[in-house]
């Protein structure tokens, strides 16, 4: 609230000034670094919070370039309205890209930036071939602008300035909110995300649009302010890459960076690429860019980030908060999640083959066999991740089969990585409470409350502030259970918990695995530690080949001879 | 649209070939740093203007031969590129930030060609510049029949070298799994200098024979990046073969849209070809 406030004030006091005689040189500069920070932190809702690194801001810049030129320049529309258009049309178009794009697992990383690049290059072709624009450039001296100011130049700057406090309000509001910690949560692991129960695609869809948008909305004022726009002039590589270098220069991990970043570079500029040393000048900035993102990658608000968050990190820990109250516990027996005849293949590899178990309200169900039987695959399949050839999944009686994997985790399914996958740049107890906040539908203070009664459950109490890359492995394993946790989940996956633990870390993760189940949590339990199964599971089942051969009590199932020839091959004699 | 005469038609294609030639030997370079190091080097551009410009200088300041420079510049700029590997090596480097950093690189290269030699158009006066064979009634200029030759020529050395050489093999090993190629005894560090200094000494080359080919200005640097890029996405990260195969496809399919439509219409259709490929390559991630 006092971030809006002081946006607000900054604002306020800015608007004032071209009455107070500010110059017509101080208010173009002004409204330079107005539209750079724009357009930078309008990149960086998309490409910064999500990592989906875009080289094609400048289409969405250009298609709002070029939606007000057309419109006010040729169709003689009033010059405020044309800017809705623009923002529109630049939104609708990352929309249309990005349903397309985001549909697609492999459009990720530098195929995605390269994507977008190319996306410019046909946009310009089209604009430059057709009637928007033809060849010859727009004229937009002659629309009229509107005296919102004293001066016309003072209204582009009231423009500018309108613009750059709705994109800082837009790019803080999306930072703090729950919609924000998705993307943030894309970012790092976009399976996992999923897998916890943000829905992705729609997601990046909406920060895509808002960052289409706004950047719409620059280019629009943008085409005034320049008063005359050509193809070549408008979708240069200059936009793209400078967004990237500002929000990288600034730090892209806080909404605050491009800011930074924009308005650093766009100072450096200006003083050593003026007057007659202009070419060494441009020289100048190049090197400087290579210095400092070399020894700063996180950019400037980065470091100033990771050395506050050092500090937060010796302050004492406060209170243990209270130990986490029982669920009401389960009516024991009733068929939570029933599974029949699934089947999944991998590119020939039967890697499940007619699979139907039950799992019942209140057990812990251990799911057993040796490397490559299909028990992860039965897990990815279970959790939506990957989507099964033919069966029946019901969990409470709900058909999940064609459920995407996020609403496969709000249902209340919740799983572990046999290999913890913790969201990298999120602290501990970030990562937590995004299961809450996902998965268990909380906001975001009441997940973060609860992520802290999670951690103490699981010993990492004193580890909030930390990143999970500081952790040891035995300490990850239970930040991925305390994860799980989090959301709330009523039925459990744990894929091999236990792997990679020593005895002793084994005994504690095994009372700890009993109170999750006492607590009314219904549990499958993928392991090898066989010890570990016998103590915990109340049955089992046993995959072979992607079939399921066995399905009974522990004793019984460990003295099953089937069992015994798919574990230790058949005997000769 | 009118249908151009056959003649045109097969002079285009044949000129699209020339011009795909270039683009394959400017993206056999970036590539190879791209799939083998993981570097998206956009300084690449930048070193190629400036062989190209230093080519241009040579010949027309000092007489040497256009094609003597191939001597001189691409063992230059092979000891640069190993001196650029040595200080980007200290630092942890994501294809990110070498995009980042080497575009920074870029520009001091664009800065140092602006003040060396002025942002004036500057055309090599060549004796090759005018000479060219007359086959079937098609024009066939010998600068553009130089260029082409050595990409292909490069290209198949560089293919065959990655493939045949244990040098070759050690690099493809440690592009596919680093820590697990140095446990095997890969030297990482010395090869990737050697592989810098390539792809520079390919940039050189490529340098030169845009000077052969072209009219040089600093400013064009970032013209080529979008549909180089363009050629390497479409052949393949690391393939040697792939970015001249398809800097053909895109030159002669520019050059068929730029007769049968318009010039200007040109990009749309090797930029449409690139997102078709990214959208939907088979099986890759």
């Amino acid at each position: 609230m006092r971030v809006v406030l002081a946006i607000l004030a900054a604002g306020a006091a800015l608007a004032v000034l071209p009455w107070m005689g500010a110059s017509a040189f101080a208010q173009s500069f002004l409204y330079l670094l107005f539209h750079w920070t724009v357009l930078a932190l309008s990149w960086n809702i998309l490409s910064g919070y999500t990592g989906y690194f875009s080289f094609g801001h400048g289409t969405f810049f250009g298609a709002g370039v070029y939606g007000t030129a057309y419109l006010a320049g040729k169709m003689d529309w009033p010059f405020l309205l044309t800017l809705p258009a623009s923002m529109l049309v630049a939104a609708l178009l990352g929309v249309a890209l990005g349903a397309i794009v985001f549909r697609l697992r492999s459009v990720r990383g530098e195929v995605f930036a390269l994507l977008t690049l190319a996306v410019a290059f046909v946009l310009s072709t089209v604009i430059l071939n057709t009637r928007i624009d033809g060849g010859p450039g727009i004229y937009l001296i002659g629309v009229d602008i509107p005296r919102i100011g004293p001066s016309p130049a003072a209204s582009l700057y009231l423009l500018g300035l309108v613009a750059c406090i709705a994109t800082l309000l837009a790019a803080y509001g999306v930072y703090v909110s729950k919609f924000g910690a998705g993307l943030f949560a894309i970012h790092d692991d976009e399976d996992v995300a999923e897998v916890m129960g943000v829905p992705t695609y729609r997601f990046k869809l909406i920060a895509l649009a808002l960052s289409s948008g706004l950047a719409g909305l620059a280019g629009g004022i943008h085409a005034v302010f320049v008063s005359y726009v050509t193809v070549s002039e408008t979708f240069s590589i200059t936009v793209p890459l400078s967004v990237v270098l500002m929000s990288v220069l600034g730090g892209r991990r806080h909404w605050l960076g491009p800011a930074v970043g924009a308005v650093a570079i766009t100072c450096l500029l200006y003083v050593v690429a003026t007057g007659s040393y202009a070419v060494i000048g441009r020289g100048a900035v190049g090197l400087i860019l290579v210095v400092v993102i070399l020894a700063m990658p996180n950019g400037i608000l980065g470091v100033a980030l990771a050395r506050l968050a050092t500090q937060r990190r010796r302050e004492p820990a406060g209170d243990p908060p209270p130990a986490p109250v029982a669920a009401a516990l389960p009516q024991a027996g009733g068929v939570l999640l029933s599974v029949k005849g699934l089947s999944k293949a991998f590119k020939g590899v039967q890697a499940l083959s007619e699979v139907s178990l039950e799992v019942r309200q209140g057990e812990i169900l251990g799911l057993i066999g040796p490397n490559g039987s299909g028990k992860s695959t039965f897990i990815n399949v279970v959790s939506g991740h990957y989507r099964a050839d033919a069966g029946e999944i019901r969990f409470e009686g709900r058909d999940l089969i064609g459920r995407e994997a996020h609403e496969v985790a709000r249902s209340g399914i919740a799983r572990t990585y046999q290999i913890p996958r913790p969201f990298a740049e999120m602290t501990v107890i970030e990562n937590v409470a995004m299961a809450g906040m996902y998965g268990g539908g909380k906001s975001r203070g009441e997940a973060l409350a609860d992520a802290r009664r999670h951690l103490t459950a699981a010993g990492l109490g004193d580890k909030a502030q930390w990143l999970p890359d500081e952790l040891n492995l035995h300490q990850r394993k239970f930040l991925e259970l305390a994860r799980a946790l989090a959301a709330g989940p009523r039925l459990l996956l744990l894929d091999e918990v236990l792997s990679g633990l020593t005895p002793t870390e084994i005994d504690g993760a095994i009372a700890m695995i009993r109170r999750i189940r006492d607590q009314g949590t219904t549990i499958v339990f993928v392991e090898h530690v066989m010890r570990a199964v016998v103590a915990l599971t109340d049955r089992i089942v046993v995959l072979h080949h992607g079939q399921l051969i066995a399905d009974g009590p522990p004793a019984a199932v460990m003295d099953d001879p089937v069992v015994r020839t798919a574990y230790l091959g058949k005997a000769h004699a | 649209m009118t249908l151009p005469s056959l003649n045109l038609l097969l002079q285009s294609i044949l000129s699209g070939v020339f011009l795909g030639g270039l683009y394959g030997m400017i993206g056999l370079g970036l590539g190879l740093s791209w799939g083998l190091l993981r570097q998206i080097n956009l300084a690449h551009f930048g070193f190629v203007f400036l062989a190209a410009y230093l080519c241009y200088q040579m010949s027309t300041a000092w007489g040497v031969d256009p094609l003597l420079t191939l001597l001189i510049l691409p063992p230059a700029f092979f000891l640069v590129g190993a001196a650029m590997q040595a200080g980007l090596a200290r630092f942890k480097i994501t294809p990110f930030t070498s995009l980042l950093v080497t575009f920074g690189i870029t520009v001091m290269l664009e800065s140092l060609i602006q003040w060396g030699w002025t942002a004036d158009f500057r055309r090599m006066a060549s004796p090759y510049a005018e000479r060219k064979f007359i086959v079937g009634g098609l024009f066939l200029p010998v600068p553009e029949l130089i260029t082409l030759g050595l990409a292909v020529v490069l290209a198949f050395a560089v293919w065959a070298a990655l493939r045949y050489t244990d040098l070759g093999r050690a690099m493809r090993a440690m592009s596919e799994d680093a820590p697990i190629a140095a446990a095997f005894g890969i030297n990482q560090k010395a090869l990737s200098l050697v592989l810098s200094g390539v792809c520079l000494a390919l940039a050189a080359v490529a340098g030169i024979c845009l000077a052969l080919t072209f009219t040089l200005t600093p400013t064009q640097i970032f013209a080529w990046v979008g549909v180089v890029f363009a050629a390497v996405m479409l052949g393949g990260l690391g393939s040697a073969l792939g970015p001249l195969a398809a800097g053909i496809i895109i030159g002669v399919s520019e050059a068929v849209t730029m007769v049968v439509a318009a010039p200007s219409w040109a990009p749309i259709v090797s930029f449409s070809l690139l997102i078709l490929m990214l959208l939907f390559r088979p099986g890759k991630t």
